[in-house]
Parts: C-alpha cells; sequence; structure tokens
C-alpha cells in the first residue's frame, strides 16, 4: 500500500467521522466588517439553527474588491467557496464567466426551491438580470445615493431641503452666507454624479441599454446635459458652494462635522451619520436638474448581492438554495433593512416594514425604497453593465478630479474619461465572449 | 614551487549551495517567469478566455501617455523618498551616537516604526491630514495655506513622499547607527585633539567611512520606492487626485488586484522589474566607485 493511499484512506476516514451527524458545509465568503459582519454571521447562525442539514460558513475576507480577487483567485485555484458576495460593478466580470458561475434563478429551479422572481424590486433585481429577464445573483445589500441634509443648519440660514438643482444652489450659497465652509458636496462620484443621475434623468450612460444587451457597448455619458450639469457644480467649487473631499466615503466626516450642510451619498450611510452627526438630519430624494427633465425617473443601486460558483457537488447547491431562499424572506430581509439602512430587496420585506411601524418611527429612511421604485427602470434607469468597470470608475475619478481641480472643463474631462473608458470595454470584449 | 592542490570531487559543495539556489528559483525566477508568461496574455479575470497576444500588451503601454506621464513622477517621488529618509536617518542617527543617557530607549523608539505596516502607516498620515478632521491642516491653516489633498495634486504627492519616507527612517537609522558605531573611537577622538568641531569630524571623518552603508541604503531605499509604496499609496490617496500620485507600482497593483487585468499589469510589473534592474546596475557600476570600503 502506497503512502499516497494510506493518506487518502485516512482521509476518507475522516471525513465519514465528521460527517457522521454533521451537515454539509457550505462557504460564505463576504466583504461585510465590524457590526454588518456580525449581522453577517447571526444570518448564518439562525439559519443553521433552523435545519441540521446544512452548515452555512460565513468568512470575511475584506472590502469588496479583495473579496472578489479571493474568490477568482480561489477559483483559479478550484479552492472557491459556494457563495460569494459581489459588489454591482463586477457585475459584468462575473456574468461573462460563464463557467465559473451557477445563475442563481437556474439554481433555485434544479434545486426545487420556489423562485418567485416579481416577489423582488425591479429597480434592485433589474441590475442583476440577464436581457433575458433570469436572475443572475442573489441581491443581498443594496442601497442607492440620497440628498443628506444638516436639518439645524438648513434652518439657522433659513433654507429648504432643495428638490431641484437650482435650490441646491440656493441652498448651499444660504449656508455659506450663514457661515458654514460649504453648502454641498458628495462621495462615489462616479455612482452619484454620472451613473445616478443619469438614471435619474432617463439618460443613457452607454449604447446597449447601458451594456445590458452586449459587450461591444460605448459609453456615452460625455452629452452636454451632463457636462451642463458638472460645470455648474464647478463653478460652485469656484464659488465656494461645493467642495471636494474625495473618491469615496472620504466627505462623510465634512458632513457630520457641520463643514458642508449637504451630502450626497449612499443610504447606507444611515448607520454612520446617526452614530457621528451631533444635530438634526434627515435625507431626500436627489436634486432634479429641471432643464433636463420634468420629473425624476428612478434612482439605481449600488451594493453588492451573492453569487454562487459552479463546480461544487449537487447536496452543497441543494442547501445553497435553501439558504438563499432563507435569506430573501421577508422577516431576514426586514431585519437586515432596519438594522443596516439598505434597501429591502422583496416587496413583502418593505411592506412587513411599513406593518412594523419602522418608517413611523424614523422617518426618512424610506427615501431611498422610494426612489428606487419611484417609475418603472427604463433602459436607461435599469443599471449599468460595463466590463472592467472598477477601472474605468477610477477613469471617471481622475477625470472628475482634473475639473474640479480647474484643469479641465467638463466637457474635455468627459470626453477623455469617455474615450479612456472604451478602451477599457473593448480590451474586456477581447476576452468575454 | 608551488604545489598545485587537487581537491577530490564531492557534492557537500551543491548541497551546500542548494538551499540558496533553490530559494531564488522557487521564490524569485519562477515567479518573475510567470510574470512574463503572463505579460503575453490577454485574459479574462476567472482564466476562462486566454488569449496569446505577445506584445501587445506593452504596446498598449507604450502608446499610453498617463502611463508613460507616471514614470517621471515614479522618479521623482522615488529620489524624494530615498533621500528624506537617508537624510532623517542620518542626523537622527548623528545624534542618537552622541547620547549617553538612555540611548537604549532613543534607539528603540526610533527603530519602532519599522514595524508599522504600509497600510496602517497611511492611515495614519491619511487621519493626521485629513483635510476636515487633520491636526496638520488645522495648524497649516495659521500660516495661510488651504491643505486639501484630495483636489490638489502636489499637496498629495507631498503627502505620499512623506508617510513613504517616514515608515523607512527606522530602517535606514538602524544601519546609520551601526556603520557609525563601527568607526574606531580613536580616529574621532585623533581629530577631536586636532581641534576639529562636531561637524566637520562628521563631514571629514564620519561620513566618508560610513559611505559604504550610505551606498546599500541608497540600492535597498530606492527598491522600497519602486515596489513597496503602493500600500501606502493605496491608503492615503489612491493615485488621486487625477493620476498626480499614480506611480509605476501602484498602477501595477491597482490594474491587477483591484482591476483584475492580469495581462496588463504583468506587463507593466515586467517593464518594473527591468527598470529596477537596469538601475541597480547602473549604481553597481557607477555610484559604487565613489565608496570607499
Amino acid at each position: 500500500m502506497s503512502i499516497k493511499s494510506l493518506l487518502c484512506a485516512s482521509a476518507v476516514l475522516a471525513v465519514a467521522g465528521s460527517t457522521a451527524f454533521a451537515e454539509t458545509e457550505i462557504q460564505w465568503w463576504h466583504a461585510m466588517g465590524g457590526t454588518n459582519g456580525e449581522r453577517v454571521n447571526k444570518i448564518a447562525e439562525d439559519f443553521n439553527a433552523t435545519q441540521d442539514e446544512y452548515k452555512v460558513v460565513p468568512v470575511y475576507k475584506g472590502n469588496y474588491t479583495e473579496t472578489m480577487t479571493a474568490a477568482i483567485a480561489a477559483f483559479r485555484a478550484k479552492e472557491h467557496p459556494q457563495i460569494v458576495q459581489v459588489f454591482e460593478v463586477g457585475t459584468a466580470t462575473m456574468m461573462s464567466a460563464k463557467g465559473a458561475i451557477y445563475p442563481v434563478e437556474q439554481l433555485m429551479k434544479d434545486a426545487g426551491e420556489p423562485f418567485d422572481g416579481d416577489a423582488f424590486l425591479p429597480a434592485v433585481v433589474s441590475y442583476y438580470e440577464t436581457p433575458e429577464g433570469e436572475l443572475l445573483s442573489m441581491p443581498f445589500n443594496s442601497s442607492t445615493p440620497v440628498l443628506w441634509y444638516n436639518k439645524d443648519a438648513l434652518d439657522a440660514a433659513g433654507a429648504e431641503v432643495p428638490t431641484t438643482w437650482d435650490e441646491v444652489r440656493t441652498a448651499s450659497q444660504k449656508l455659506v452666507d450663514n457661515g458654514m465652509k460649504c453648502g454641498v458636496s458628495f462621495g462615489w462620484q462616479s455612482w452619484v454624479m454620472i451613473e445616478n443621475f443619469s438614471a435619474w434623468h432617463n439618460l443613457p450612460t452607454g449604447t446597449k441599454e447601458n451594456g445590458f444587451a452586449g459587450f461591444d457597448t460605448e459609453l456615452t455619458f460625455n452629452n452636454a446635459s451632463v457636462a451642463a450639469r458638472l460645470d455648474d457644480v464647478a463653478s460652485m467649487g469656484k464659488d465656494g458652494l461645493f467642495v471636494y473631499g474625495g473618491r469615496r466615503g472620504d466627505s462623510l466626516p465634512m458632513f457630520t462635522n457641520g463643514e458642508c450642510g449637504m451630502w450626497m451619498n449612499s443610504s447606507a450611510y444611515y448607520g454612520s451619520i446617526s452614530s457621528q452627526a451631533g444635530f438634526e438630519f434627515g435625507q431626500a430624494m436627489l436634486p432634479l436638474d429641471t432643464k433636463i427633465a420634468d420629473a425624476p425617473q428612478n434612482s439605481i443601486i449600488g451594493g453588492a448581492t451573492l453569487w454562487v460558483l459552479a463546480g461544487h457537488e449537487e447536496a452543497e447547491y441543494k442547501g445553497t438554495a435553501k439558504f438563499l431562499s432563507y435569506l430573501s424572506s421577508p422577516e431576514v430581509q426586514a431585519w437586515w433593512h432596519q438594522e443596516t439602512g439598505y434597501v429591502p430587496i422583496t416587496t413583502a420585506a418593505y411592506e412587513l416594514s411599513k406593518e412594523q411601524g419602522f418608517y413611523d418611527s424614523n422617518p426618512g429612511t424610506d427615501t431611498a425604497i422610494k426612489q428606487l421604485s419611484l417609475n418603472t427602470p427604463t433602459a436607461n434607469s435599469r443599471g449599468l453593465r460595463y466590463g472592467n468597470f472598477v477601472q474605468v470608475r477610477d477613469v471617471i475619478n481622475e477625470e472628475m478630479e482634473a475639473l474640479w481641480g480647474g484643469e479641465k472643463t467638463a466637457q474635455e474631462a468627459l470626453d477623455a474619461a469617455v474615450e479612456r473608458g472604451n478602451d477599457l470595454l473593448r480590451k474586456f470584449e477581447r476576452t468575454a465572449k | 614551487m608551488l604545489k598545485r592542490v587537487h581537491f577530490p570531487a564531492s557534492v557537500l559543495p551543491y548541497l551546500l549551495v542548494a538551499p540558496q539556489i533553490v530559494i531564488t528559483l522557487v521564490f524569485f525566477i519562477w515567479p518573475a517567469s510567470q510574470a512574463m508568461y503572463q505579460s503575453f496574455l490577454i485574459e479574462d479575470a476567472f482564466g476562462l478566455g486566454t488569449e496569446f497576444v505577445w506584445f501587445e500588451n506593452f504596446q498598449i503601454l507604450a502608446t499610453d501617455h498617463h502611463y508613460l506621464a507616471s514614470f517621471q513622477r515614479t522618479a521623482v517621488f522615488s529620489v524624494l523618498v530615498a533621500a528624506l529618509s537617508m537624510g532623517f536617518a542620518l542626523i537622527l542617527a548623528g545624534f542618537a551616537q552622541r547620547v549617553v543617557r538612555g540611548a537604549m530607549f532613543y534607539r528603540t523608539m526610533l527603530i519602532w516604526p519599522y514595524a508599522v505596516a504600509p497600510v496602517l502607516a497611511g492611515a495614519l498620515w491619511v487621519f493626521m491630514f485629513n483635510p476636515t478632521l487633520g491636526i496638520f491642516p488645522y495648524f497649516l491653516e495659521f500660516a495661510g495655506i488651504t491643505w486639501n489633498h484630495y483636489l490638489n495634486g502636489p499637496q498629495a504627492m507631498a503627502l505620499v513622499i512623506l508617510a513613504a519616507a517616514w515608515k523607512q527612517v527606522a530602517y535606514n537609522f538602524l544601519f546609520y547607527l551601526a556603520a557609525m558605531q563601527s568607526i574606531p573611537n580613536s580616529v574621532i577622538e585623533a581629530a577631536a585633539i586636532d581641534g576639529a568641531g562636531p561637524a566637520r569630524r562628521f563631514w571629514t571623518i564620519i561620513f566618508p567611512l560610513i559611505s559604504p552603508t550610505t551606498f546599500f541604503l541608497l540600492v535597498i531605499n530606492m527598491v522600497y520606492a519602486f515596489f513597496e509604496t503602493f500600500g501606502i499609496i493605496h491608503a492615503v490617496t489612491q493615485g488621486g487626485p487625477g493620476t498626480s500620485t499614480t506611480i509605476l507600482v501602484y498602477k501595477v497593483f491597482n490594474d491587477g488586484f483591484v482591476g483584475l487585468d492580469l495581462g496588463g499589469s504583468a506587463a507593466q510589473s515586467v517593464v518594473l522589474m527591468v527598470l529596477v534592474i537596469a538601475m541597480t546596475v547602473v549604481q553597481f557600476r557607477f555610484v559604487e566607485r565613489k565608496v570607499a570600503y
């Protein structure tokens, strides 16, 4: 008997020993640190307690990019988890990896789990569906940008909560006149000021239905409407009404410290703001640019979904499907939504939160979901699906910083971003066939 | 007449160098050749669709003026990081050498920053220089300087240079201190008796005598600035504002590990590798001549 077969035999014994009463293990790699990580653990524990066939093991793998990179590296080494949490900009990369993913809708069907696509909020699931309407990954934590405002500061300056960009300027002027350092700022500028700004005004960001209808898409957000808006924001910057504070959430302290009276960023900052802000704050819908549209369309989401990776045992997929069902049940979703500020992914969870009186006791917390479900999403407001989008966003960040720094006009910056972005899209198209 | 000595052939010498060779092969040659191979591919993240493209990744780089512009930026960054960190270390070592009481305490404190992880070091500087919360922007305001490294490219560059240099001061300090301690006291005392003050003793005796250390540190610090600083940049500026702090190694890291463009990233790392090898050769050929061992 060779050493190898001895090892094999003992491995089999060990596995047999541990599975005598134990469950099939399901690995869930996620990017939720801190308190949200504890909540993820609770969801897994609660699920494990409901049955004894399967055991979901959540593993924290760092931030979104780190988690995705880890899962991809693991896939290449054939050591990948069953479930991995991937942020929305990674969607095109994931869906183009046909042999690597197991579409969620297919999984549910194969495993015989009840699944109703209509139960989900259209604005949430449409981001993750194929053009034919098949759901590819399970929405988990979704948010959307809203306008956060410092109610005390607005009241003191005699300003109203703005609903249009003209009013944003007036309110900012009043805030600055009243001694504030700046009127308005924002974070995640590509997401807020280009992707969502376009969806909100029903403008495309690219051809081929924002990339949904094919990888041969081209970016088109360098249109006159977006350029005019950004030029206006840049001029607000010159007047000291807008201050740029970094690419991601870096500008949060500007808002919570009372330097800026208004801040546009994800609704999921609810937890941070309520623990850091020493003033009364609120959230309102994104402002409308009345030169572009008479009424807003709907905003698009950010956040992450759970992707199921291919290449595992059938029994494991059965458990995975059961877990995803549990995860999207109204009780779990309503709890997750109320704890974190992410939007509920199903209509039932939204209704349940309403019934529980959550929005009455926390006014404004339904702004995000109202914004997302304002209208039936159009091809322009369903979301976007561009390959290499992490890098495209870097390019957009770089060019927008050139605009805020006064080195370029909005049109120049947007043209350059589109040109450089298209090169990245072409490169992606070649590998994603 | 000299007798030629013949040693019997033995496997022992081969065995003795084997570990070194294995380590070089496994940890240097193998990954480097993998990087070379990867740089000829255009591939999706999962490795499902692979296309062998010869030098296309390099062609893309050669025509990307943003990439070309980052060479100059990298040069400025590296020279300043090396100069600052070595300069400060030299000054600190010069003083620490003269300390009599509590020398151990000073030295330990000065070596400490080396144990801080790059990303953590970056985070510290982010907090100190945060335009809203930071202590330094608050003081700079009194000097009439508005600090916003999110928007001001030169300020952002200054910040990452400071952070990267600070991180390396401890390491350089350690070597300089050791070098200074190895200088025989008699030499310095003789100079002192001849009437040379501390500054003159430093420049005419100590500095030339530690020149091998300076040369060694120059090579090490340049390599550090070229290769190991992406963590700090990632934490502090993410290469911005615009592309003003995107140095070569940060782009390698960002394209490869954030953007998942493995071919492009590998091509850049090959370019970087060639560059650093060339630079090290130049240093050994031309700078080393000025070193007195």
